[in-house]
């Protein structure tokens, strides 16, 4: 059953569709008028990454530093060296994948408090091609010391992270995809950074899911529901992973099914596969890219076509039991 | 004053000689070249910083770009009074705040992390921008080497520099023309490097990076200068004062033996 203590919409099944950036957008802006050392820096993706939403409100506070992504993560390591909380704001496959050196000198060694939004992750970006499909920066970011990952799960929930995230002494990495997807959340709902969310209590198979699988996991239980009881834990921080919480719900289901819009390389799948093969060995299936690049498509067909939906979290459930 | 600079340059080429080979590994020629340099920034009043307050907040900012050149800054550091001169052969150890690279804040005067080449000057251009932002006084110094100019970072960071009109942001490239490879006009050539900086909108000033009052001069007409960042380009020989060294490449990234210790700390001696 849905857990009532997360205050999820109450009918999964007339979601409304709203698109993560969108909420982060606005979350950056409201950030920005309770910090005043709130900054936002863009790489020629205001728009895109909505960033035009704080640079209109705070037009000193945003700044433009071009096709340079590289430099960009510098300057906002220097910016926030002197008390500035700097918003770094590019597509994932550019930040971090370009600039990833700059985050892990320049940010994470030095403990600087930079948040990176990684935007258009997954197949987001999808008629651009597989250059523009990010699917390694949970692993790319996850290996790093100091840096906590977060992944909000719909629209709702990344305005409350990006509010969170700014108000966290550190550096972050947040990730997020481009189409409008299921709204799940609302703003009764809690959210602690480092503290996996249990949205759907079940006893047979537990589903660890982030960004916008989280949907696809609970609708996927909705669609066994009489036949196999599935809890869907809401892992919204891969770093650092909720132990206590995966590790409860394993003990209780004994099965286990990961499900990201991410390589099942590196990403939350081998975050939860690390801590249960030392702590708690387990039967698992992991839902996401299968160490492929992506191609050029609608990102629902993409969606199908690398197996990342509800029918493929269904498909691995029934394998495993 | 100068006299007394100079003085105290050849003991803290001393110093790195004698860290370096305690160390046994590490990189000589850039912090022998630019001791006369670190000196003149630290001891010759040209920066603002409180010893019995490393992290004041009006001090100006020193960000070392080029890491490798620690040994110098730690030198300066330490004959500054920021931290024990004693400190100072723990170089490379385990347990050291004295990294082989160094990371920020791990000693006092260590403003950023850096070794990765490139990385120092967005963090100074991020420095500089926050300062301009909040209208704050203090001034930022970004030390450089010129083999560090082959990163495409670099230029990134000039042309974001240029674009905020940072006069707040002095730059500081040793062009010592060596690096690890040999030349650097051979390894990837530079030449010429003002000409590239002017074109970049920086006020550029080529000086002798072992004359202390050019020095001077020249940090003094970048805090004269409005609506663009000050380029600082040192001529330099790389090892000076030792005279196997000099402007041999191979010592950029070696250190003495034992006994090339005793006849560079002989030779520096005499200076």
């Amino acid at each position: 059953m849905i857990n009532p203590e997360m205050f999820l919409v109450n009918d999964l099944t007339k979601v409304v569709k709203m698109a993560m950036r969108d909420g982060y957008g606005e979350g950056l802006v409201e950030a920005g008028k309770r910090n005043p050392e709130v900054v936002a820096l863009c790489a020629d993706l205001t728009d895109s990454t909505r960033t035009d939403l704080f640079k209109a409100a705070f037009p000193d506070r945003f700044l433009e530093m071009g096709i340079s992504e590289q430099n960009m993560m510098g300057v906002a390591a220097g910016m926030a060296a002197t008390g500035k909380v700097p918003f770094v704001n590019s597509f994932a496959c550019f930040s971090p994948g370009r600039n990833w050196e700059q985050l892990r000198i320049s940010v994470c060694l030095s403990g600087n408090n930079v948040k990176i939004i990684g935007g258009h992750a997954g197949v987001g970006n999808g008629a651009d091609g597989g250059n523009q499909q990010m699917f390694e920066d949970i692993a790319l970011t996850r290996v790093l010391p100091n840096l906590t990952v977060v992944i909000p799960a719909d629209y709702q929930q990344a305005k409350k992270m990006t509010l969170a995230i700014a108000d966290y002494h550190g550096p972050v990495y947040m990730r997020m995809t481009k189409p409008k997807r299921e709204v799940v959340t609302t703003g009764g709902t809690p959210l602690t950074i480092g503290k996996a969310q249990i949205f759907r209590l079940g006893k047979d198979v537990t589903v660890f899911a982030c960004g916008a699988m989280v949907y696809e996991a609970l609708a996927a239980a909705e669609e066994l529901a009489g036949d196999i009881d599935v809890e869907v834990i809401n892992v919204h921080t891969v770093k650092p992973l909720d132990k206590e919480t995966v590790l409860k719900s394993v003990s209780k289901t004994g099965k286990v099914v990961t499900a990201e819009e991410h390589s099942i390389i590196g990403g939350l799948g081998g975050a939860i596969a690390e801590l249960l093969g030392e702590e708690l060995p387990t039967k698992m299936r992991r839902v996401g890219m299968k160490d492929r690049f992506g191609e050029s498509g609608e990102p629902t067909e993409l969606l199908v076509k690398f197996g990342m939906t509800k029918e493929a979290i269904i498909a691995q459930i029934k394998e495993l039991i | 004053m100068t006299d007394d600079l100079i003085e105290i340059a050849s003991l803290l080429r001393a110093e790195v000689v004698k860290m370096l080979t305690m160390a046994g590994t590490g990189h000589s020629a850039g912090p022998l070249g630019s001791a006369d340099f670190w000196t003149a920034l630290y001891l010759g009043n040209l920066i603002n910083y409180r010893v019995d307050e490393p992290w004041w907040e009006e001090r100006d900012r020193v960000v070392l770009s080029a890491g490798h050149y620690c040994p110098i800054l730690y030198a300066v550091l330490a004959e500054t009074g920021f931290f024990p001169k004693t400190e100072l052969t723990t170089l490379r150890q385990l347990g050291s705040r004295l990294q082989g690279h160094p990371v920020a804040k791990m000693s006092p005067g260590i403003e950023t992390s850096s070794g990765p080449l490139g990385q120092g000057i967005s963090q100074a251009v991020g420095m500089a921008l926050a300062a301009k932002l909040d209208n704050k006084k203090w001034r930022v110094i970004c030390f450089m080497g010129d083999g560090e100019q082959d990163e495409g970072q670099v230029w990134e960071a000039y042309l974001c520099a240029a674009k905020y009109a940072l006069s707040n942001l002095t730059v500081v490239v040793d062009r010592n023309n060596i690096q690890i490879d040999g030349q650097t006009e051979d390894v990837m050539p530079l030449d010429s490097l003002a000409a590239k900086l002017s074109a970049f909108n920086f006020n550029v000033i080529e000086i002798d990076g072992h004359n202390m009052a050019d020095i001077a001069e020249a940090m003094e007409r970048a805090k004269v200068t409005f609506e663009k960042p000050t380029a600082i380009i040192l001529t330099t020989t790389p090892g000076k004062g030792v005279s196997f060294m000099e402007n041999n490449p191979v010592w950029h990234g070696k250190v003495p033996s034992r006994a090339e210790e005793i006849l560079a700390l002989a030779e520096l001696k005499k200076q």
